[in-house]
């Protein structure tokens, strides 16, 4: 299925259904990249460490639909504190309005296709598709080239939805396989604030490849906080881009919690393109099994006077593979920055591996960067501490990686998720008591 | 008492961008050639030039299939583009690929030699009697591509130290070559190694028997000489169980417009418990201001600790070339074994330098160390890229690896490309890396002491770069700071 005729058909067919959206050139654009640079294999440097094309030897169903799914698996599905949040259903890759809820005023939604028609074309057009600029393999302009049931998002300017965004990704394998690829764009007015959650389910037992693509566009003195919760199935796999452009002086502030899934690629960039931006970017990786995270971040300082700082920490337990790859670009203009990442990594055992490289490309000399890279085991002093006070090795070793993994947990602010989040942890470590504030 | 500390004024911070700019203007002090008859081969590569070379050195049948073998798998690589350096793509039949003196050597008498070559050493404060009087320093020197003196060649002989030129190596102790040379960098390992594996002209030998410790610093100078001549230089050291041996390498070029091609292959083999220290001070021509010009330096250094306890140690100070692409290398195989890393890189004008290291974690309980500083000016770039690997069975692995980058200007550039790889959940693995420039803060510090600012800038990078300096032997220190202070005169005292 790695041959471009299989994709070409799936294309043909989208091309002769969605004729009307005012997206047909771009996805047309894309298929031409598509076609010219191919799946990555190992060998392209950015996917060194995830054997990507190895998923792309099955055949895949292209939903151009969201399919039924019943109240029962909604409910199984729906986090915490989704009876005050704003919802939003993509199933297998197609937004659906039918099960989503807003419940801000202040929020507006909508098809990407409608949006791409009236007052936001503007913005549509000029915001759609710029993560390709970073992303130049074959995967990106995948989705790209499969742009439809995407959904936009818009907040208004000066308002601040009092609910967090919920933003659901069910891929329904029940009968076939399924390569899902949802794509958004999030435009966030100068002056205004939003919380996004997003989190991704699979249903059955089939394949299940959710080919991702969100693009965050955040406006002067506007502040954004998004929250990533990967805990698929261990056959679901994916690649979750999240491409976020500070086109004003702005916050970001983003958490990606990576905790199961079978191959697991996130691309994070953050592109600052205003003076006096300011990023924050944590990740923690807890896996066990077979499975495979890969993160790769990107920070791109175009202008002067901004601050971004990374934290990834991972945990590897049985035979899981961790990567980590992050990038720190600090044009020539770019003076006054300061960039700091750091990536810390646990390995549990001895199955476990870790892949990191923390990269730095500086061409502005007034400037404070740092990384920092570790790997290691558990702390023989501190279990020993631990244990010399009659605290059990298995607690006791729970404990430290409950310590070393809340250094990234603290950093979840909408306290619902927080503590969905904790609980998977403690559920993973086995835990005894679950662990919540009072404990801390 | 008034502690408000004023910003320094604005002739101080002119005086600082100027004390860079001379820096960066900084003319090559080396520059100059020899006027040496040279036997040369005709321009270009083919089977024929492997075959003259081999011919000319009066090799062995084994060495000249092992150089076609070489020749005919290099016509199936490709020259990697992974490397953060741009250049216009090299045209490999534009090359001599053997240029000789032509005078007769007689070894071991000093008078005999041409007396333009003496003074080519004596330009570069170098010459051999007085390096032999005075500080008991034993050169092998090279000068394009054949050895034309060795030194203390018999008070090493006394202890069974073998130093010698590679083609005399391979008429005199045939079997150690055929054992050890490419062994550790293997003929197919990558484009440069298999050219050089097909061409070398000459280079050093070096074995140091079981349990004897080399009582002084060897050391070879190598020099580009005539036009358009590439020089391929293979070095191959092994040291014994128990051994110890300090090698020096220090390179000047004379100035050229053309851009000329340097790929040496060095092998280092150390036994258990043996020990090598390896430091290299690297000065080819890097071109002139506008980047017209230089030496494209791109070496594969590599060693292996075989043995038990074993330990290998690089050491460089980088501030020549116009590109370099060297990442000196240890394969961790025995227990205990240990690697270490020090460099030194500085680039200047349109010097581009993608250097680091690689540690190979294969043994249990291995250790390796990197410090790594990078200096960058003028329109520079400056990558580091390194990689640790600790494999599956590499118990209680440890690795430090520390790469700072300091920015002299702000167009130059420094980049960092650090993998790391753990397979192992027992070792424990640490990188960290900073890139900034000199402090204002620092600058006024020295100034307010009454320290002008062009030597605390001296200072300041004499800091910065101390960790690497002081690993270097002291008959070396003297010339490493001395070719920094070329490199970034001005800036350093």
């Amino acid at each position: 299925m790695n041959s471009i005729e299989y994709f070409k058909e799936h294309f043909d067919q989208l091309q002769l259904i969605d004729k009307q959206s005012g997206l047909e050139s771009i996805r047309q654009r894309s298929f031409i990249e598509l076609a010219e640079k191919g799946i990555p294999t190992v060998r392209n440097e950015e996917w060194k460490y995830t054997r990507i094309s190895s998923l792309f030897n099955k055949e895949y169903d292209f939903p151009v639909d969201a399919v039924e799914v019943s109240e029962n698996d909604l409910k199984a599905i729906r986090l915490p504190g989704h009876e005050e949040a704003n919802e939003l259903f993509f199933i297998n890759g197609n937004f659906s309005p039918v099960y989503s809820n807003i419940r801000s005023a202040d929020l507006i939604t909508m098809p990407l296709e409608v949006a791409a028609k009236n007052e936001y074309s503007e913005i549509v057009k000029k915001h759609l598709g710029h993560s390709s600029h970073y992303l130049k393999d074959g995967i990106n302009a995948l989705n790209t080239a499969f742009v439809h049931g995407g959904v936009f998002i818009h907040v208004q300017k000066g308002k601040a939805p009092e609910h967090p965004v919920y933003i659901y990704n069910i891929t329904d394998a029940r009968s076939v396989n399924i390569l899902a690829q949802p794509r958004s764009l999030v435009h966030i007015s100068k002056n205004a604030q939003v919380q996004i959650v997003e989190t991704y389910t699979t249903l059955g037992t089939s394949a299940s490849f959710t080919n991702q693509v969100m693009e965050i566009i955040v406006e002067q003195d506007a502040m954004v906080e998004y929250y990533k919760i990967q805990n698929d199935a261990s056959h679901a796999s994916q690649v979750s881009t999240t491409h976020i452009r500070q086109v004003g002086k702005s916050f970001t502030h983003t958490v990606t919690i990576s905790l199961n899934g079978d191959i697991v690629r996130n691309n994070l960039n953050v592109i600052m393109e205003a003076d006096h931006c300011e990023a924050h970017l944590y990740g923690l990786y807890f896996q066990s099994g077979k499975t495979h995270v890969d993160n790769h971040t990107v920070v791109d300082n175009k202008s002067p006077h901004c601050l971004s700082n990374q934290l990834y920490k991972g945990i590897l337990n049985d035979d899981a593979t961790g990567v980590f790859n992050g990038k720190i670009f600090v044009r020539q203009v770019a003076q006054k920055t300061n960039a700091y990442q750091s990536n810390k990594n646990i390995l549990l055992s001895e199955g476990a591996t870790v892949n990191a490289k923390p990269q730095l490309e500086i061409f502005a000399d007034d400037v404070k960067c740092s990384h920092g890279c570790t790997v290691g085991k558990l702390d023989e002093e501190g279990l020993f501490y631990l244990r010399s006070r009659g605290v059990s090795e298995k607690m006791a070793r729970a404990l430290l990686v409950q310590a070393f993994a809340v250094d990234v947990l603290e950093h979840i602010k909408p306290t619902a998720i927080r503590h969905y989040v904790d609980q998977i942890i403690s559920q993973r470590l086995e835990f005894p008591i679950p662990l919540d504030e009072d404990l801390i | 008492m008034n502690t408000e500390i004023l910003p320094p004024k604005t002739s101080d911070i002119e005086n600082e961008l100027s004390t860079i700019e001379r820096a960066v203007q900084n003319e090559y002090k080396y520059g100059f050639v020899t006027d040496i008859e040279a036997d040369e081969a005709p321009m270009g590569l083919s089977e024929e030039i492997v075959r003259f070379i081999s011919a000319k050195k009066n090799e062995p049948v084994w060495m000249l299939e092992w150089r076609l073998k070489a020749y005919n798998q290099w016509l199936k690589m490709e020259e990697p583009k992974w490397a953060n350096v741009k250049f216009p793509p090299i045209n490999y039949q534009d090359i001599i690929y053997y240029s000789a003196p032509k005078q007769k050597i007689a070894p071991g008498s000093l008078d005999e030699i041409d007396p333009e070559l003496r003074r080519t050493f004596e330009k570069l404060g170098i010459s051999l009697d007085e390096q032999k009087r005075l500080t008991g320093v034993a050169v092998d020197a090279v000068i394009d591509s054949v050895s034309i003196s060795t030194s203390f060649r018999e008070q090493l002989g006394e202890l069974g130290i073998i130093f010698c030129s590679m083609s005399e190596a391979i008429q005199d102790h045939p079997d150690l070559i055929k054992k050890y040379m490419s062994t550790v960098v293997p003929i197919t390992d990558n484009y440069f190694s298999a050219l050089n594996s097909a061409v070398f002209s000459d280079g050093s030998f070096c074995y140091i028997p079981k349990g004897v410790r080399c009582p002084m610093e060897l050391s070879t100078y190598f020099r580009i000489n005539a036009e358009n001549t590439g020089q391929f230089e293979r070095t191959l050291i092994v040291a014994e169980a128990g051994s110890y041996v300090s090698y020096l390498e220090g390179c000047t070029a004379p100035m050229r417009d053309e851009n000329q091609l340097h790929a040496a292959v060095v092998e280092l083999i150390a036994m258990d418990d043996a020990e090598i220290k390896y430091s290299t001070v690297q000065n080819w021509y890097p071109g002139d201001k506008n980047g017209k010009g230089g030496i494209y330096n791109f070496v594969t250094k590599r060693g292996i600790c075989r043995g038990k306890n074993s330990k290998i140690s690089w050491t460089q100070v980088e501030t020549g070339s116009a590109i370099t692409w060297k990442y000196p290398s240890v394969i961790l195989k025995g227990d205990n074994s240990t690697g270490e890393f020090y460099s030194v890189a500085v680039t200047n004008n349109y010097q581009q330098a993608d250097t680091g290291t690689k540690m190979q974690h294969l043994g249990k309980n291995t250790k390796s160390r990197i410090v790594s500083k990078g200096i960058s000016a003028g329109f520079s770039n400056n990558s580091y890229r390194g990689l640790v690997h600790v494999s599956k069975n590499a118990v209680n692995a440890r690795n430090y690896s520390q790469c700072d980058s300091l920015l002299l200007g702000d167009k130059c550039g420094a980049h960092t490309f650090p993998y790391i790889e753990v397979k192992n959940n027992t070792a424990v693995v640490e990188h960290e890396a900073t890139t900034s420039k000199i402090g204002e803060d620092q600058i006024f510090y020295c100034n307010q002491r009454g320290i002008d600012t062009e030597t605390a800038v001296a200072l300041i990078i004499n800091g910065f770069a101390k960790e690497v300096m002081n690993q270097l032997p002291m008959e070396f220190a003297v010339e490493a700071q001395k070719l920094l202070a070329i490199s970034l005169e001005g800036s350093v005292g």
